[in-house]
């Protein structure tokens, strides 16, 4: 296997790719995110196929409040934003500031499920559940979907930050910072599909 | 040991062109015994893909048996031979030959799948038939005729039937063999059409052929192809109003406990198969094919299959749903499997 | 195996090394992982191969009574569903971990611990689909699980459910498998080993991985659909709910399809191989085989409506699917011709492994020409759910990989376990099991064309049916005898020396004859330096008897152990009964006793995962002299 790089003194310029392991960790994560695209293809197949199956309940143009979803979306793309601010402060090895712009992201992507659970209890009370019908359980589980993903994201970057507090940046850490920033883009332009394909084409018809 | 491997190589081969040439197969159910002009058209089509597949085996095996005869390594052997890393013309000519050969599949097949899909559901002269299939049971629904019977579709020969095919339940698939290839039956809205006709008089045996559950080997059922006045005499006799059985406490059995599911005339009710004229039918739940003659287990006259069946069906086809739902008496089941049996109908010369 | 090193080291801390039952629960050592594949992957094939037998059994005279029709239905999802999750592709992966970082000049693969876990996740997913059977009923949708026969409307128990959930944890492996060997393909073949210098097995097996990370995904929307379905009362394909029972059609074959050629394209490779090696000539023309390997890969996702031609998709699909379906043939012929003209001019051996790679040749291109029949859809009404379908799967499935497995398993055994299968039995094994196949399998072809459909549980007498059936079931011992055979001479083997050479064929052409049978852990002493493809062959010719190393001696960092991979598998395993049992197991206070499982399933999961994010592995280090050592040994 690769040796460690203890990079005694100066990080080099991309931390993240000056070992093995990391430019390995890279790429195989750009591949993971490739099938989680099909992923994501595949359940938007789905809920475009049974989006009008609403068997009585409401439809989208009634459900959707889009002031509530372009809040949610301005949060999580300004979140997007921060996490880039984070990467450049990784690539100019500065620590202090990718932990405050990682603590940013996270608080913005809290306030962005806040919004989407709020959103789902409205809509349950509008006689939208889970179960009420194809349209609903396919909205739920793309749209919920999204949203787990969102979480287990916030809780990933948690753990870097705390990672980071302790171990400080090197060339282990690195990769770690880089692929959680991958992960957020993606859940970014997911996002900004289903805001697409679910909501304004739901209000549209 | 070489000559061998020569002889499993081709006899598969042999045996293939000799039962495929030998158009085997009952009349009544083979693909390669086509009845009608839809399974002909489809069986030309299989031919023609036969014989091309045919060339490919040859060239291959002809290769194959050429290279391991004339290159196996002699004993005590130790020269390399010529390293080749390969060869421009070849690559062209293996890329070229197979294309050219699916241009002579793929036109008439693309033309056949253009040709099969037409649609007869608006033609004058086409039968209009309506398929429901059912666990573990099939439904014909004449909507021309308001007539709807089960198990047996009983068609004027030479006509176009003009099938639309759905499902109750789960999926199965309506397929008569020696007329037409299959269609699936799915529920709601995927409502599907084919057609097929039957220039032969006969009785076409009919297979399920979409895993339904326990009994998605026995949904058997028939396609009964008669000429113009005896089909026209059945839609009359069909039509007429049914008695129910003489004795009146079978009457009320029948009444209470079967009528309930099952219609007969204008009695009883639409949501299980229609029962007139079962006692003029091929089989009974579609699988005990009546005969005065039985020599299978599944054989037996229309009073031994009706009253097996009904005495136990969940023994006969298992999972279906006529089981648990009623209790009858010795007395009342013998009634009713008579009563059922002497339903004819009078159609035919 | 290897003993542990006294000479290991690590930084400033101490290294755990396991032994014996722990060292394999713990191992992130893909050949260690490739033969657990293998045992597990061999163990699910007699399962499968129980079950095929059971149903040859009860099919081989009419009205037969030996099972009951619902236990005939188990049988055939079962048999499916294991012989294509559990059985091959663990057996395809084993071959895959065992040779692809040998071949590439590699030490282990992109993420050794990622790899553990795909191994453990698999193995408690098999488990799990395979408790069904004990614990009230099998699965018994078809291994296709066509909606809305597995629904709950009609499929009450909790046999589906097993489906779902087995195969949602097993595919978790999968896809970790799939991402591993793309990036280990990608950044870590040796100096000097271009794309188009990797062997056929390394292209075969790169293609593969993609496939499965672009088909799998498809799979899990579909089988979280189903769950919810089942299990939370959502409407996907519900149609009482608005839900369509076609649209899991296709989910299922968007992914289904692309996974027959993740079945097909290793066992390519796995002859391309062989059949170079036994005809002690390169490859010919290597450029059109990854060319036809990737287009095949392409177009196995643009053909997958050619499983639905009787749904009811209309003319222009059907027409359009039937087309790019025979386009498959082209690439797949090319790739025929050139191994026959590798044997052409060439010096043919008849070991075991070369026996099965040559009789894959013709049958595989039977089951071929099937296809091609199959793909014109007007014919496909009649062929589709008859056994001519049945026949042809059957021969580019058990003809076609099983073969190439059998191929690969005795062309690879040396390397794996130091020991060379007895030849003697190995051509047992290939004549038996042979015969047997195309015993089973020829007849069936005609079985459909006469009318017989799949999936019956029996036939009526009368009709046609009764010899060939009969046949067919002589036919499957037959192939049960053969496989006893492997196993006799799996066994005897066992018992021999461990002393086979690097290159006991001795004409190896590929990097990984070069060393040792079995390796060291660590593979290569010193990553070699690739100078052409067939890269041990051009060393010979050039007369050289050992690579030219691309690096010098130095300590090697290993990746340490760790339980966590079967301990986060297990929790996948106990989450999934407690969902799957959440309506049966009443309440814990006021909680529901299947949830609470289900929690703390997931929690050891999750536990597991925060351990290995937040605890470093530093590994440890095989230190210069006893590489020294080794390789005195070695001359």
């Amino acid at each position: 296997m690769s040796a460690h790089s203890h990079v005694e003194g100066q990080l080099p310029h991309e931390p993240e790719k000056a070992t093995l392991e990391g430019r390995n960790k890279i790429l195989g994560f750009w591949l993971f995110l490739g099938g989680e695209t099909v992923l994501f293809g595949t359940l938007f197949a789905v809920f475009l196929a049974l989006r009008d199956q609403v068997l009585g309940g409401p439809t989208a143009n009634e459900l959707f409040q889009l002031p509530l979803v372009a809040a949610a979306t301005a949060i999580l793309l300004t979140s997007s934003l921060t996490s880039v601010f984070a990467i450049h402060a990784l690539h100019t090895h500065r620590v202090k500031a990718l932990i405050n712009w990682l603590i940013i992201t996270v608080v913005l992507g809290l306030g962005f499920l806040g919004l989407e659970i709020y959103e789902f209890y409205h809509y349950v009370h509008e006689g939208h559940g889970f179960t009420t019908s194809a349209f609903s359980s396919s909205f739920y589980t793309l749209v919920g979907f999204h949203g787990a993903h969102v979480a287990l994201g916030i809780v990933w970057i948690s753990l870097i930050i705390g990672q980071l507090m302790k171990n400080g940046l090197n060339t282990t850490t690195a990769p770690k910072v880089y692929v959680a920033g991958m992960y957020w883009h993606f859940i970014d332009v997911v996002w900004v599909f289903i805001f697409t394909v679910v909501y304004l084409m739901g209000k549209v018809g | 040991m070489k000559r061998w491997q020569y002889v499993k190589r081709l006899a598969p081969l042999m045996a293939m062109m000799v039962l495929v040439l030998a158009a085997c197969g009952r009349e009544d159910l083979s693909t390669l015994n086509p009845q009608g002009p839809v399974a002909e058209e489809q069986f030309g089509l299989m031919k023609l893909a036969i014989i091309l597949m045919s060339i490919v085996i040859v060239v291959v095996f002809a290769i194959s048996l050429f290279v391991i005869i004339r290159y196996r390594r002699r004993k005590g052997d130790k020269t390399i031979p010529k390293q080749v890393e390969g060869n421009h013309k070849l690559e062209i000519i293996w890329t070229v030959i197979p294309i050219i050969m699916l241009i002579i599949l793929g036109v008439p097949t693309v033309q056949s799948v253009f040709n099969l899909a037409k649609d007869y559901s608006k033609d004058p002269e086409a039968v209009q038939v309506i398929v429901t299939s059912h666990q573990y049971w099939w439904e014909f629904e004449y909507p021309e005729y308001g007539i709807k019977t089960s198990q047996e579709l009983i068609i004027p020969k030479g006509k176009t039937i003009s099938i639309e095919a759905k499902s109750a339940d789960v999926l199965h698939s309506f397929w008569v063999p020696s007329l037409a290839g299959k269609i699936d039956t799915n529920p709601n809205s995927n409502v599907n059409t084919m057609y097929f006709s039957a220039p032969k008089e006969g009785v076409y045996l009919g297979k399920c052929a979409e895993l339904c559950g326990d009994s998605h080997g026995l949904m058997d059922f028939k396609v009964k192809s008669v000429d113009q006045s005896s089909f026209d005499r059945w839609v009359a006799a069909i039509q007429e109003p049914v008695a129910l059985p003489s004795d009146p406490a079978i009457a009320a059995a029948f009444e209470s406990k079967c009528l309930t599911c099952h219609a007969v005339g204008d009695l009883g009710g639409p949501a299980f198969p229609n029962l007139t004229g079962i006692g003029s039918r091929q089989s009974v739940g579609g699988i005990l094919i009546n005969t005065d003659d039985p020599q299978y287990s599944n054989e037996g006259s229309t009073y031994d299959n009706l009253y097996r069946w009904i005495k136990d069906p969940e023994k006969v086809k298992p999972g279906n749903q006529m089981t648990g739902a009623y209790n009858l008496t010795e007395q009342e089941l013998k009634g009713i499997a008579e009563y059922l049996a002497d339903l004819k109908l009078n159609y035919e010369q | 195996m290897k003993e542990v090193p006294t000479l290991a080291h690590a930084h400033t801390h101490t290294v755990k090394r396991y032994s014996g039952i722990m060292d394999w629960l713990t191992t992130v050592d893909h050949k260690k992982i490739g033969i657990l594949y293998l045992i597990t992957g061999g163990f699910f094939f007699l399962v499968g191969g129980l079950e095929a037998l059971l149903i040859r059994i009860q099919l081989w005279k009419p009205l037969n009574e030996f099972v009951s029709a619902g236990t005939f239905n188990e049988l055939l999802t079962m048999h499916g569903t294991t012989m294509i999750f559990l059985a091959a592709m663990p057996m395809i992966f084993a071959l895959m971990n065992a040779v692809i970082p040998l071949q590439i000049g590699a030490r282990d693969v992109a993420f050794p611990f990622l790899n553990a876990l795909g191994f453990w996740t698999f193995l408690f997913g098999g488990v799990l689909l395979n408790v069904s059977w004990f614990a009230g009923g099998a699965p018994d949708a078809g291994w296709t699980s066509y909606a809305p026969l597995a629904g709950t409307t009609y499929n009450g128990d909790h046999g589906v459910d097993y489906y779902v959930i087995g195969l949602q944890i097993a595919g978790i492996g999968t896809l970790i498998g799939g991402i591993n060997f793309l990036v280990t393909i990608i950044n870590m073949r040796a100096p000097g080993m271009t794309f188009m210098r990797m062997p056929m097995f390394t292209w075969a097996s790169f293609t593969t991985s993609a496939l499965i990370l672009f088909a799998f995904p498809a799979l899990t929307v579909g089988l979280v659909a189903l769950m919810f379905d089942r299990l939370f009362d959502a409407n996907f394909f519900d149609p009482s709910g608005g839900g369509n029972a076609v649209l899991w059609e296709h989910i299922f074959w968007i992914f289904g399809h692309p996974e027959v050629y993740i079945l097909i394209l290793p066992a390519f490779g796995i002859i391309s191989e062989v059949v170079s090696t036994f005809s002690r000539k390169r490859l010919f023309g290597y450029s059109s085989m990854v060319f036809a390997t990737i287009l095949i890969g392409f177009l196995g996702f643009m053909v997958w409506a050619h499983h639905m031609f009787t749904t009811g998709l209309g003319p222009v699909a059907n027409a359009l699917f039937s087309i790019a379906t025979m386009l498959i043939a082209i690439p797949t012929g090319i790739k025929i011709f050139n191994w026959l003209f590798t044997m052409w001019g060439g010096s043919i051996k008849f070991t075991s492994a070369n026996l099965f790679a040559i009789g894959f040749i013709p049958t595989f291109v039977m089951g071929g020409v099937t296809g091609v029949m199959l793909a014109a859809a007007p014919a496909d009404f009649q062929y589709h759910d008859s056994y001519f379908v049945v026949a042809h799967f059957h021969y580019v499935i058990v003809g076609g990989l099983i073969l190439g497995i059998f191929s690969g398993l005795h062309y690879w055994w040396p390397k794996m376990f130091g020991r060379v299968l007895n030849e003697t039995l190995g051509k047992l094994t290939f004549w038996t099991f042979f015969i047997g196949f195309h015993m089973t399998f020829f007849i069936q072809h005609f079985l459909g064309l006469l009318g017989m459909p799949r999936r019956i549980w029996t036939y009526l007498d009368g009709l046609g049916f009764n010899e060939m059936n009969m046949i067919s079931t002589v036919g499957a011992f037959l192939m049960g005898l053969g496989t006893i055979f492997f196993l006799l001479n799996v066994t005897v083997t066992a018992f021999k020396p461990k002393n086979a050479a690097a290159d006991p064929w001795e004409d190896g052409r590929t990097l990984e004859w070069t060393i040792p049978s079995p390796p060291p852990e660590y593979n290569f002493i010193q990553t070699p330096l690739v100078r052409g493809y067939d890269a041990y062959w051009k060393e010979k010719m050039d007369g050289h008897t050992e690579m030219t190393p691309a690096e010098p001696i130095g300590p090697i960092h290993m990746p340490s152990g760790s339980i966590l991979p079967f301990l986060m598998s297990l929790g996948l395993f106990i989450a999934g009964f407690g969902f799957m049992y959440a309506p049966d197991w009443g309440n814990l206070g006021s909680l529901n006793t299947g949830y609470i499982i289900g929690a703390i399933g997931l929690l050891i999961t999750f536990g597991c995962m925060i351990t290995r994010s937040v605890k470093p592995d530093h590994g440890f280090h095989i230190e210069v002299e006893e590489l020294l050592h080794d390789k005195g040994g070695k001359a």
